[in-house]
């Protein structure tokens, strides 16, 4: 468990993994606080934030240094093994310990223990993700599992876990700015007629903008109007004041939603939407590539539609007719458009209790796992490539200023912004705390409960003290689910990662004050 | 684990107490004050830590005794050390009868009323004692030879048994007085010529490895050494020994049973001798500990299991500091641990203390109260030679049980096999209690009759009504019985059994529907409650009791039925045996008499 | 695997060497009464209302937990197999309250003639049970049949525990343990007649280390444990199982993809389970799934205007 409190943030998940480790399987965990799921580890490395390349790399050089990796499975399936081996020279045992703060021999344990396991998966979250340097990090780690072969086999592998319940849907489906539904580019010609066929319609044939790139579009002047579904931007962006000051400056604002979100407050037009997993069919595609049903339970409240119907009535105004079309009917029209899609009829999803893509056809019974291809002879397709990677530290540096690394999770029993599990009474509910350490409590002479004001080189807000014994001096912890009590995205920073567009939401460097009475 | 714990600190006492019995912690992350700078980059709670949970019951046991109760913090503190959750803590706790969650005085008197000491005092002393909270009713202490008994619990001192005993010994002892150590007579048996398992009893200086090595000690297990295991378990199997426990299964076939299974493997010596009327074990362990120890070394090297406990009552305290006194003077020899006498093989002893539970004497409920879990029977199969103790294939043997071996190794098996009868070979303790003369152990062969077994007793004191077999879970016979052989086969062509060789004798002054009572109550208490024949049947016989004892005339028909359920359906012995005493008591007509 | 033969009640039937007495029953068609089993927990075997007679063993064996080996014969409906089933019966039937037990326990209850007058007068009203010490125990008059009667326990806003339904069957420890939760908030205390469920030192479930998955809740065969919602209905006599529809979907959370049953009552969500055999959730949800719905039924003020809302608005608000 690399960056991932699975046990808070995916507990059902966790069950899973607790079934392994009750069956002998070892878990290290690493994560800069000792969190829920860091407690059930075997051990636990309490890494410094945003070291993750520093660790994965020097893992990597033991791991060669020893002579585990696995040479006939790199010869065979992997691409740029020498520049790599290369590239982690410097990343000692010594450097590694003073980059992360984990002592080298620990380091050099996991290395050995997760090289000659005869299964290994690497499971991570957001603490890799929500980084400047994310794919980097992502990089790191599928380094690791090339270098042993815990890739493409039964019960090794390499498992991000998504954080919503249709995030993987959304990607399926083709809501990212490059993809037309089934991960077909949308630069590709001939994916783009299939589909310009089917809809008799010309396709825009260059990628689109992702969200940061769209804010970074919008404060410049180049786009105008914004039609949000689902998403509460003016909440969960980093950096948040700057986020609704663009807002603020578009023409145009349209949102559709379920709440009327903050960000829903501030449109020009508002479509309330009905909620998609109980009150309208469909499908969603899980963490593990797993389609499966979604039914309506309930009678939408009011006049909240479907996001069907919104968007045929959006189109009925715009001049075409499409119906209302039911949900299955839209599900074999994707089917017939995406192959990896094809073999998943409602009936089989109904009957199978869901079904993993990639899935071709009626016979296909969906694949467990992905990346088997590199195990054969010779591997099919293209062979992976090792990366090079460089560490690099969080943008935002402490200083004498600014001393605590303030770093952000879930609490098991809140989601996200908290417009949805803000809804019922949980006896666990902590509220939007700051944590610290015991040490740090006692330092700063706050106790618990008592209110701080948490400061950043971008804003500042006041929350209670929670003392935490996860957390060790130097580091301390908010959730983001109470942005109307401690509005965390104030302090932390928009610097974003290239190539997916994700913002260092981990990595915030604050000061911490007794708030004045 | 992620458990949760409470913001309760311990007692510095407390703390102390706990890092007594399991160790100090490696880390705050287990308990430890002060964290270090690794504590901060690195926590081990996985697999090693959960396996320390073994250590549950000596942990409560130990702030039990020193500290009187457990209390939250305490308890806060053992879960930490131990990566257990409280909650299953508590769980445990619980169980016992001698733990107590609750605050409580720092003396305790448990007073005997059980069958043998209600009417020689226990239930007098306790109406003398009946405004007083630190001073309970208790089951039978194992001390009825010389009732009534008393077991003291005192914080931050040694437990202590007082018997005979008297109001005024227990009100001293409860204000803190101690008793001149003073040991009667540990078998009033004057003939030694048959004897093999009380040999040394009373004539070997128990303290004194020298003393037994003096008296052949060892040579058995030196002999046992130059035979081999395949060996030694064929002598065992010859000699047709069969458990002394109650069970009567033979030795040498559960030996080679284990010892054909993959190891680890383990040995436990149930030393959790309850059974009302029973008191021989103790006797065996407090007069030759030393000779247990080589009879568990002998068993260990056989079944090659490295690994053996002693699961001892904790109501013995002196036969506990006795064993213990013998396993530290046999580890220092060499007799015990990495290199047993030169062999160069391994073989250690562990002493774990019960914590008042009957139970646990069953062998499956032992291994869940040694591995730190409630003392819950399992469902057998799987039977413990394949999965026993820890998911191992184990062993399990009374201590009298294992004292016969160190004789069938140095006498061979066929010629142990000449005593007693085909089908009951060797000698067999009996615990004589009761209206007897001169109550005590006694060591006779196979297939003595009772008569000559009361004779040796020197008699009934008066006319005998009826005499208990077996303890709580055997059954009475009348006088008619006198002439039955004790063996394993007569008793059972006569509907009754040996048992643990209780032989407890009643004559026109007891009060059979108050023994009776006291029966079905100590069912009740002991009952684990897990199945729910025995947890439920278990409350309807003694109400169905009481009803009749208030005039109602007994529900012969129900009765049937809940000792039909309770025998046919529970999950142990336990329930299986629940009824049989109080049926027995009725086909006699035990409880229309009075 | 091989299969093995054996023969229940004269039919033979061929299962596969992992299966138990009962699964071989079951292949037959032949199901027998459980209570402390199920599908997705380890059997504990305690209840022995499985019982059935197996040749060549001294006494009745579970079942539910009993390997079927070659060549059993088995009989399930034995003389004593009837009466110890009448009888385990009878004892849960005397000393806990099974009114809303499952229409099965209460067809066994017909079945097998249970009759529960023979114990006498049952005792009602009783204390709390949590502080009895093992080993000792009032004497009983013999007047009135002792029961698990006590308070119900309610301490939060999500759960009730109403312990005078409890018939020890040891499933919520199972799911609140090592079978799903892995949590360990409440285990098994004290002993015999007395053992019951419990938090450590009796603490109260906001205090103790309870995260409301509601696993407990969705393993309990007797209503013992409820869910506010359904408990608060129940008490204002509107709860209508017969007139809820029951809907499969999928969890909006986490990417987990825990499929949800969703009990709807009148437009309203009453309560969250899990299928149990569906192989992400085996059954077992976490809070957000299980109580995380109030989103899509705000009940405000302007809004809580049924009978059955002002019930929910009222259970919600602890």
């Amino acid at each position: 468990m690399w960056g991932s409190n699975a046990r808070s943030a995916h507990p059902i998940f966790f069950h899973h993994i607790l079934k392994g480790i009750h069956n002998g399987a070892r878990m290290y965990c690493v994560d800069p606080r000792r969190s829920d799921s860091a407690q059930w580890a075997d051990v636990w490395l309490g890494i410094d934030v945003g070291t993750d390349i520093a660790l994965a790399n020097a893992v990597a050089k033991v791991i060669v240094d020893e002579g585990l990796h696995r040479l006939d499975f790199i010869e065979k399936s992997t691409t740029g093994f020498d520049d790599f081996v290369e590239s982690i020279q410097s990343y000692t045992l010594e450097y590694a310990e003073q980059t992360t703060g984990v002592p080298g021999d620990v380091i050099r344990e996991m290395a050995i223990a997760y090289a000659t396991a005869e299964s290994a998966q690497i499971c991570w979250t957001l603490g890799i993700t929500e980084h400047h340097n994310a794919t980097d990090n992502v990089l790191a780690l599928i380094n690791l599992s090339l270098l042993t072969g815990h890739v493409g086999r039964y019960g090794s592998g390499l498992v991000p876990v998504r954080g919503q319940n249709n995030v993987q849907g959304g990607g399926d489906m083709g809501a990212l700015p490059n993809k037309l539904p089934g991960f077909q580019d949308v630069e590709d010609h001939e994916a783009r007629g299939k589909f310009e066929a089917q809809w008799g319609h010309p396709i825009p044939a260059k990628a689109g903008n992702h969200l940061t790139l769209m804010f970074e579009a919008m404060e410049h002047g180049d786009m105008k109007a914004l039609y949000v579904i689902g998403e509460n931007p003016a909440q969960s962006e980093a950096d948040v004041g700057k986020a609704r000051r663009i807002m603020r400056g578009l023409d145009f604002l349209v949102v559709q939603d379920i709440f009327l979100t903050r960000t829903a407050e501030m449109a020009d037009v508002v479509f309330p939407a009905a909620a998609d997993w109980c009150e309208a069919d469909g499908t969603v595609t899980s963490s593990e590539r797993r389609v499966q049903r979604v039914r309506k339970a309930l009678e939408p409240p009011g006049d909240a539609k479907t996001d069907v119907e919104i968007v045929s009535m959006l189109a009925a105004e715009l001049g075409y007719s499409w119906g209302l079309p039911k949900a299955e009917e839209l599900w074999d029209e994707l089917r017939s458009l995406s192959p990896m899609h094809a073999g998943m009829s409602y009936q089989r999803l109904e009957d199978l209790g869901g079904l993993q893509w990639p899935c071709y056809d009626e016979e296909h019974p969906g694949e467990l796992f992905l990346h088997g291809r590199l195990w054969e002879d010779p591997p099919r397709g293209r062979l992976a490539p090792f990366s090079p990677i460089v560490h690099a530290p969080p943008v935002d540096q402490l200083s004498d200023e600014f001393p605590y690394r303030m770093t952000t999770g879930r609490h098991l029993d809140s989601y996200n912004t908290g417009v949805q599990s803000g809804g019922y009474d949980s006896p666990l509910r902590a509220g939007g705390t700051i944590d610290v350490s015991p040490e740090d409590a006692a330092s700063l002479e706050i106790a618990e409960g008592e209110l701080v004001t948490v400061s950043s080189r971008r804003g500042s807000l006041e929350a209670p003290l929670r003392i935490d014994e996860a957390l060790r001096p130097g580091l301390v912890f908010m959730t983001l689910h109470f942005p109307d009590e401690a509005d965390v995205n104030q302090l932390t920073i928009e610097a974003w990662d290239p190539q997916s567009g994700t913002a260092e939401f981990k990595a915030t460097a604050v000061r911490l004050e007794k708030a004045a009475l | 684990m992620d458990l949760k714990f409470h913001d309760v600190e311990p007692t510095p006492a407390e703390r102390t107490a706990v890092d007594d019995a399991v160790g100090a912690p490696d880390s705050t992350w287990e308990g430890a004050e002060e964290r270090s700078a690794d504590d901060l980059r690195i926590a081990r709670g996985g697999h090693a830590a959960r396996a320390q949970r073994h250590l549950l019951l000596p942990a409560l046991a130990a702030v039990q005794s020193e500290i009187g109760w457990i209390s939250p913090g305490a308890l806060d503190y053992i879960c930490r050390r131990l990566q257990v959750p409280p909650a299953d803590a508590y769980g445990v706790a619980t169980f016992y009868a001698l733990l107590s969650v609750e605050e409580r005085p720092g003396c305790v008197a448990h007073v005997c009323d059980d069958i043998a000491c209600r009417d020689s005092g226990g239930t007098a002393i306790l109406e003398a004692f009946a405004d007083r909270d630190d001073v309970v009713p208790s089951p039978c202490l194992g001390q009825c030879d010389r009732a009534p008994a008393a077991f003291i619990q005192r914080a931050g001192s040694p437990d202590l048994t007082l018997a005979p005993t008297a109001v005024s010994e227990i009100t001293a002892a409860l204000e803190g007085a101690v008793p001149e150590a003073e040991l009667p007579n540990p078998t009033p048996q004057s003939d030694r010529s048959g004897m093999r398992v009380l040999e040394r009893v009373g004539v070997v200086d128990p303290s004194s490895l020298e003393a037994f090595q003096a008296s052949g000690g060892f040579s058995a297990l030196e002999k046992s050494v130059e035979m081999g295991a395949a060996a030694v378990i064929a002598e065992v199997k010859a000699s047709n020994l069969r458990g002394r426990g109650g069970a009567a299964f033979p030795t040498g076939v559960k030996w080679e049973g284990a010892a054909r299974e993959d190891g680890p493997r383990y040995l436990i010596c149930n030393a959790d001798e309850s059974e009302p009327g029973t008191f021989k074990d103790r006797v065996l362990m407090e007069g030759d500990p030393f000779g247990l120890i080589e009879s568990m070394v002998i068993a260990g090297l056989a079944i090659g299991a490295e690994h053996g406990y002693i699961y001892v009552r904790g109501e013995y305290p002196v036969a506990t500091s006795r064993l213990r006194s013998a396993i530290d003077q046999c580890e220092a020899a060499g007799w015990l641990g990495n290199d047993v006498n030169g062999t160069g093989r391994r073989f250690s002893v562990e002493i774990r203390r019960g914590q008042g539970a009957y139970i646990c004497g069953e062998e499956t409920a032992l291994f869940n109260s040694i591995e730190g879990y409630r003392g819950e029977p399992r469902q057998k199969p799987p039977f413990p030679t394949q999965s026993g103790l820890f998911g191992k294939p184990t062993v399990v043997n009374n201590v009298e049980t294992l004292l016969n071996i160190p004789g069938i190794v140095l006498g061979g098996g066929e010629a142990f096999a000449e005593i007693g009868t085909k089908d009951s070979t060797g000698t067999r303790l009996f615990c004589l209690s009761g209206s007897v003369a001169v109550p005590g152990v006694y060591e006779v062969p196979f297939g003595t009759t009772l008569r000559a077994l009361l004779d040796m007793a020197g008699g009934a004191i008066s006319d005998i009504k009826a005499i208990l077999l077996g303890g709580a879970a055997g059954s009475f016979v009348g006088p008619d019985a006198l002439d039955l052989a004790l063996t394993f086969e007569d008793t059972r062509s006569a509907g009754v059994s040996l048992g643990s060789g209780v032989v407890m004798v009643f004559n026109e002054t007891t009060s059979f529907v108050g023994t009776t009572r006291r029966i079905a109550e100590f069912f009740r208490d002991e009952s684990c409650g897990q199945c729910v024949p025995c947890r439920v049947g278990t409350v309807r016989q003694e109400e169905l009791l009481a009803r009749h004892l208030n005039g109602a005339d007994l529900d012969r028909s129900l009765l049937d039925d809940i000792a039909a359920v309770m025998a046919d359906a529970s999950i142990c012995g336990l329930g299986h045996t629940a009824a049989t005493a109080v049926r027995s008591a009725v086909d006699l007509g035990l409880l229309e008499a009075t | 695997m091989s299969d093995v033969t054996i023969t229940v009640d004269g039919r033979s039937v061929a299962v596969s060497d992992d299966a138990t007495i009962l699964d071989a029953c079951r292949d037959l068609g032949q199901d027998q009464p459980t209570l402390c089993y199920l599908e997705n927990l380890t059997p504990v075997n305690a209840c022995r209302v499985c019982v059935v007679e197996v040749e060549g063993s001294r006494t009745l064996v579970p079942s539910c937990s009993r390997s079927a080996e070659e060549g059993m014969v088995v009989k399930t409906d034995s003389p004593r197999v009837r009466l110890s089933r009448k009888m385990v019966l009878e004892f849960l039937a005397s000393s806990v309250d099974l009114s809303q037990s499952t229409e099965e326990v209460h067809s066994w209850l017909d079945q097998y003639e249970v009759d529960v007058a023979r114990y006498g007068p049952q005792v009602t009203g009783a204390a709390p049970r949590d502080g009895r010490h093992a080993g000792h125990h009032a004497i009983p008059t013999g007047l009135t049949a002792e029961t698990v009667d006590q308070p119900v326990k309610v301490d939060n806003e999500l759960y009730i525990r109403d312990y005078a339904k409890c018939i020890l069957c040891y499933k919520c420890v199972e799911a609140c343990g090592e079978d799903a939760q892995n949590t360990f908030a409440i285990a098994v205390a004290g002993r015999g007649f007395d053992a019951r469920i419990s938090t450590e030192f009796d603490v109260a479930l906001p205090g103790s280390a309870c995260v409301y998955c509601g696993n407990c809740i969705g393993v309990c065969p007797t209503g013992a444990l409820q869910f506010r919602s359904e408990y608060e209905l129940r008490q204002e006599g509107l709860w209508e199982e017969d007139e809820q529809t029951v809907t499969r979907t999928v969890c909006s959370y986490c990417g987990v993809g825990c499929n949800l049953e969703l009990h709807v009552q009148d437009n309203r969500i009453v309560k969250v389970t899990s299928p149990m055999d569906h192989s992400v959730t085996n059954g077992h949800l976490c809070i957000k799934g299980r109580f995380g719905y109030d989103y899509v039924q705000e009940l405000g003020d302007d809004l809580a205007s049924t009978p059955i809302d002002i019930v929910l608005k009222r259970a919600r608000s602890g």
